[in-house]
């Protein structure tokens, strides 16, 4: 017993200082990086030529963006900041107009850039195609379940999107502003 | 007695650190679980575009890397990475299939290539990139891109 009491304690108040250095160590070297993007689906490869379809006017909604990162839009000139509104209204055609799509199961997105276009213009058009499509999944959601699109379960997701399918349709890109 | 008592009450009570070196532990583990070696070290200068709302990518262990950027800020000279070396188009196919043949069968289907390129990269390499994507049968991805900032 007398012994047992008299065998040193060990120190233990640098236990807090070396864990601090290894803690700061791994600060340091942390990168929480989490990949954030847009999610994308490509084309399956054929190496023939694709079917030429005939396709209404009404029915496609081409989106050019040159090499200087215009916008034209069924041959006009738009702001980024209205493409996803006037991508939304063009597939749901809330007022049936004649020169909207007929119904979303029809409409069609024709994306087409030029070789010259800067990866980060094509993003941002991409993403307000996309974020048009989801504004209308969101109303869509809410008219027939009172949930967010993204609340809803699978099965729910996939009837919602076969009436409003996302066809985003990228055509071989034109080649002018390449040589800068 | 009394100026005694008056003496304890003005002094400040010491804090206890013997539970200090346990927090610490604690957030050490925390560190030591999240963190990511990078082992293929980067040799471009990316800087991912920004955009609303972008989609958190899935599970990383069924992702690989597609790296498209310059080698320092002012060049326009944009180079391809893929590992830790520059590549070329060709050597995406193999590199998809090399990476696929890892996986289980039941997922390769949900394997993902993440497309890191920088902002100022024009549309022809990205083009170039998504055709031998296409070819080498892999047509899940992801373009990276880091959320924006609402000022």
């Amino acid at each position: 017993m007398g012994r047992e009491r008299q065998q040193p304690e060990i120190n233990a108040s640098s236990m807090a200082d070396i864990a601090f250095l290894l803690l700061i160590f791994f600060l340091v070297t942390t990168t929480i990086d989490v990949d954030k993007g847009i999610r994308v689906l490509l084309p399956p490869w054929s190496d023939e030529p694709p079917e030429t379809q005939k396709l209404k006017t009404r029915n496609v909604f081409s989106v050019m963006v040159n090499a200087n990162d215009e916008l034209l839009v069924r041959g006009e000139p738009m702001e980024l900041k209205d493409l996803r509104e006037k991508t939304a209204e063009f597939i749901s055609n809330p007022e049936k107009r004649e020169d909207l799509a007929e119904k979303p199961t029809k409409a069609i997105i024709s994306l087409k850039n030029d070789r010259g276009t800067s990866y980060e213009a094509y993003l941002a058009v991409y993403n307000e195609l996309k974020a048009g499509y989801n504004d209308l999944w969101n109303a869509e959601a809410d008219k027939r379940f009172g949930l967010k699109y993204e609340d809803l379960d699978i099965a729910d997701r996939k009837k919602l999107r076969a009436d409003i399918p996302l066809v985003i349709s990228e055509a071989e890109p034109t080649s002018f502003g390449e040589e800068k | 007695m009394l100026t005694l008592k008056r003496n304890d009450k003005n002094r400040f009570p010491q804090v206890s650190t013997a539970s200090l070196p346990d927090i610490i532990f604690i957030l050490l583990f925390f560190f030591m679980v999240v963190t990511v070696m990078r082992s293929k070290p980067l040799k471009l200068e990316i800087t991912k575009p920004n955009i609303q709302d972008p989609q958190n990518a899935k599970d990383r262990k069924l992702m690989a890397y597609i790296y498209v950027g310059a080698t320092n800020k002012s060049s326009k000279d944009y180079k391809i990475q893929i590992d830790d070396a520059f590549a070329k188009i060709e050597d995406i196919r193999p590199f998809v299939d090399r990476q696929k043949e890892k996986l289980p069968i039941e997922l390769k289907e949900r394997f993902t290539i993440s497309l890191r390129i920088d902002k100022a990269v024009e549309m022809g390499i990205v083009e170039d990139i998504k055709v031998a994507l296409r070819k080498s049968k892999q047509q899940r991805i992801i373009y990276s891109a880091n959320p924006k900032l609402e000022n």
